[in-house]
């Protein structure tokens, strides 16, 4: 290098574009992640929803029909159909995802991504029916 | 034809073209590439990558359209020359890759040669590059005086002029001119114009127009730069081709059909005389194992060709 | 379709001024002409002074990275025709800092893409004479898709995790680093789990899945993520139960 050349370093000032707080509402594939993090919090209203069922059961007939009157009245209706709709929404989104981060192989191949969203799918379905089963004692 | 080595693909197209069989469009001449018979099944199971790049990059499906094609410039099988290592006759200076020419490629560009340009003698460059590096040589004071006049000139003539030329169309002359002069086809008198556009061009170059002055990423000044040195390199192009009075590989002289191997198994070194003038001295070519033979296809060829049974009769030709 | 298109193009100067401006410029719109297309006649007949990456306006080289109406794209893989009446907004790669017009500072993505060795490791080197390493069709299937990635950050730019926290490892260094990790003659897979399994590495994730979206390559880094995810789970999970290995 040559000591006689005085080397001062040129360093233009980078524009940092700033990211807005509502940057999930940009893109509709943004928003439906949002919304798809956000199901998470019914599936566990439901779950505690659940708990506070088997606690009514526990208690005896007259807790459960207060829990009964008081799951009918017009906010927790609302409140568990918003919450079902999520759930089905949670469901679909976690079946789609799935197979991208599950690789199976059978012998030398593959399984493409539908056999694998088909069996996901099938499981629900067989869960689903074997609940019923359970709870109409049928 | 289509599975022909690509110097020849090219000359044909010319043939054609001198017939006035060619279509002309905005990107000049073409030849029309018909795959439709093929069938969209036959396509996407044998050439898919081909209707990949059609469709993505130019927006034609070859299962309905033609492909439109013509020869271009793909590879510079000179460049600067080097010795095995990479070194350059300059101290200190090395090159590697399709910018160098150590020689593997000759008159004729071979298939995947570019591969062992990198990773063999890019390896091979950078070692002995950082061994010379390591010797801790003192610099040259003639390189440092060249060098700041060099910085001077970036920084006052090139940032700081204001010009008339675009450098676009400086470019694009420069480009249409060597196709012309010293495409697939040469001849003395399409050198000799060749040359003189070539000066016309660099006179022109003086007055280049540079709108961006800004010292950040300035890619208008990197084009400049770029441009002159084009035009160094299309000069030492023309004028090696007007030297070399033959024909081999890529370089076909109409004026002088015939190889020439007694005057010119050589690889032509051009120099910059101190008035600014071009010299041609030649190096002989290093011969190994293969000596040089006639050129020649299928079942002529001296060892018969790839499918040659002796006695027998050849199925494929794949003469041209 | 019309034959003219305009482009709006983001400006930023940094020595004449501090925030980014647009210029509009009418460009030929023939039926085979890519953004790339259009910029290059800005720049080659309108105005010199527009600052940009390309290079190989095939789709391999990864230089021409842009934001195209808000999406991040290739502008040599982009057709003009498809935004037709336009306007095209032209402007640099998202959640990367600018340094001039169209030209963002990739040095994030490269010091992090060395973090995770991306070349073959080897504990044991073998001799030449030993001859090539070996591998199947069917083992060059397991990684060749990661393969693919050219680098071009177009992930990066659609991720809004980077774009929160621009300490995530990113979505191109993963898929990158599971290429090596699945190529059966890379022996280098715990060395780079060091550097994966940290807090911005794999786990910075929430699987937007955006990524794998705008992959001009077919890579899906989304998908490479979650995989290694769940190797790097049993990994530490081996690690916990069995320290002294398994």
């Amino acid at each position: 290098m040559d000591q006689n050349h005085a080397y001062t370093a040129y360093h233009p000032r980078w524009l940092r574009p700033h990211v807005s707080t509502y940057w999930w509402l940009e893109k509709p594939a943004y928003l439906a992640f949002i919304l798809r993090e956000g199901s998470c919090m019914f599936v566990a209203w439901f779950t505690v929803y659940l708990l506070l069922l088997l606690r009514a059961i526990q208690q005896g007939q007259a807790a459960y029909e207060a829990f009964l009157a008081w799951s009918a009245g017009p906010v927790i209706v609302l409140v568990n159909i918003v919450s079902f709709a999520f759930l089905i929404f949670h469901a679909i989104t976690f079946f789609q995802a799935a197979p991208q981060a599950m690789v199976v192989h059978v012998g030398h191949r593959r399984l493409p991504a539908r056999v694998l969203l088909a069996a996901h799918y099938a499981a629900w379905a067989a869960a689903s029916i074997v609940v019923f089963w359970l709870l109409t004692g049928a | 034809m289509e599975l022909g080595p690509r110097d020849r693909l090219s000359q044909a197209f010319v043939k054609e073209l001198e017939k006035g069989r060619t279509v002309d469009t905005p990107y000049g001449h073409v030849v029309h590439l018909d795959l439709r018979h093929l069938g969209e099944k036959k396509i996407n199971a044998k050439i898919p990558f081909v209707r990949e790049l059609c469709m993505k990059y130019q927006n034609l499906d070859p299962v309905k359209d033609l492909i439109p094609v013509r020869p271009v410039v793909h590879y510079m099988m000179g460049g600067i020359h080097t010795d095995i290592n990479g070194a350059t006759p300059l101290p200190g200076l090395y090159a590697a890759g399709e910018a160098a020419c150590v020689s593997i490629n000759g008159a004729n560009r071979l298939g995947s040669n570019s591969l062992p340009e990198l990773l063999v003698f890019g390896a091979r460059a950078g070692r002995a590059a950082a061994e010379y590096a390591s010797r801790g040589l003192a610099i040259n004071p003639r390189i440092i005086a060249q060098k700041t006049d060099e910085h001077r000139r970036l920084e006052h003539e090139l940032l700081n002029k204001k010009g008339s030329e675009r450098i676009a169309t400086l470019r694009d002359e420069m480009q249409k001119s060597m196709e012309t002069s010293s495409g697939i086809y040469r001849s003395g008198a399409s050198l000799r114009n060749g040359m003189e556009e070539i000066r016309r061009l660099q006179e022109r170059y003086v007055d280049v127009a540079i709108e961006d002055h800004s010292k950040t990423f300035n890619t208008e000044r990197v084009s400049a730069l770029e441009l002159s040195c084009m035009l160094d390199v299309a000069e030492t192009i023309v004028t090696a081709a007007t030297r070399r009075e033959e024909s081999r590989g890529a370089h076909q002289r109409i004026d002088f059909p015939a190889r020439d191997d007694k005057r010119y198994l050589a690889h032509s070194l051009v120099y910059r005389n101190a008035d600014g003038s071009a010299r041609v001295e030649y190096l002989p070519v290093t011969i190994t194992r293969w000596p040089p033979a006639e050129r020649v296809y299928g079942e002529a060829a001296p060892h018969g060709g790839p499918n040659h049974i002796t006695g027998g009769t050849l199925s494929s030709g794949a003469g041209v | 379709m019309g034959d003219r298109i305009t482009l709006q193009v983001a400006r930023y100067r940094p020595e004449q001024e501090s925030e980014a401006t647009y210029d509009e410029f009418e460009v030929p719109c023939p039926k085979d002409w890519v953004v790339l297309d259009g910029l290059n006649h800005v720049k080659d007949r309108l105005d010199g002074t527009l600052a940009y990456r390309w290079s190989c306006r095939m789709g391999i080289c990864g230089s021409c990275g842009m934001t195209v109406n808000g999406e991040p794209k290739l502008t040599c893989a982009t057709f003009l025709s498809e935004y037709a009446p336009g306007p095209v907004r032209v402007e640099p790669l998202r959640n990367f800092p600018v340094i001039r017009d169209l030209i963002v500072d990739i040095g994030d993505f490269m010091r992090k893409l060395v973090r995770v060795k991306p070349w073959i490791v080897r504990q044991v080197e073998k001799p030449l004479s030993a001859g090539e390493y070996l591998q199947t069709p069917d083992e060059l299937e397991e990684y060749k898709q990661f393969s693919m990635c050219i680098n071009c950050m177009l992930c990066y730019a659609a991720c809004p995790i980077y774009g929160l926290d621009p300490k995530f490892i990113g979505p191109a260094v993963i898929a990158l680093a599971q290429r090596y990790n699945l190529d059966n003659r890379d022996q280098g897979a715990a060395a780079r789990m060091e550097v994966l399994s940290e807090h911005e590495g794999i786990w910075g994730c929430t699987f937007v899945g955006e990524c794998t979206k705008v992959c001009p390559k077919h890579v899906d880094p989304a998908g490479a993520i979650q995989r290694y995810k769940l190797s790097a789970a049993v990994d530490s999970m081996k690690s916990f139960f069995l320290p002294r290995g398994a």
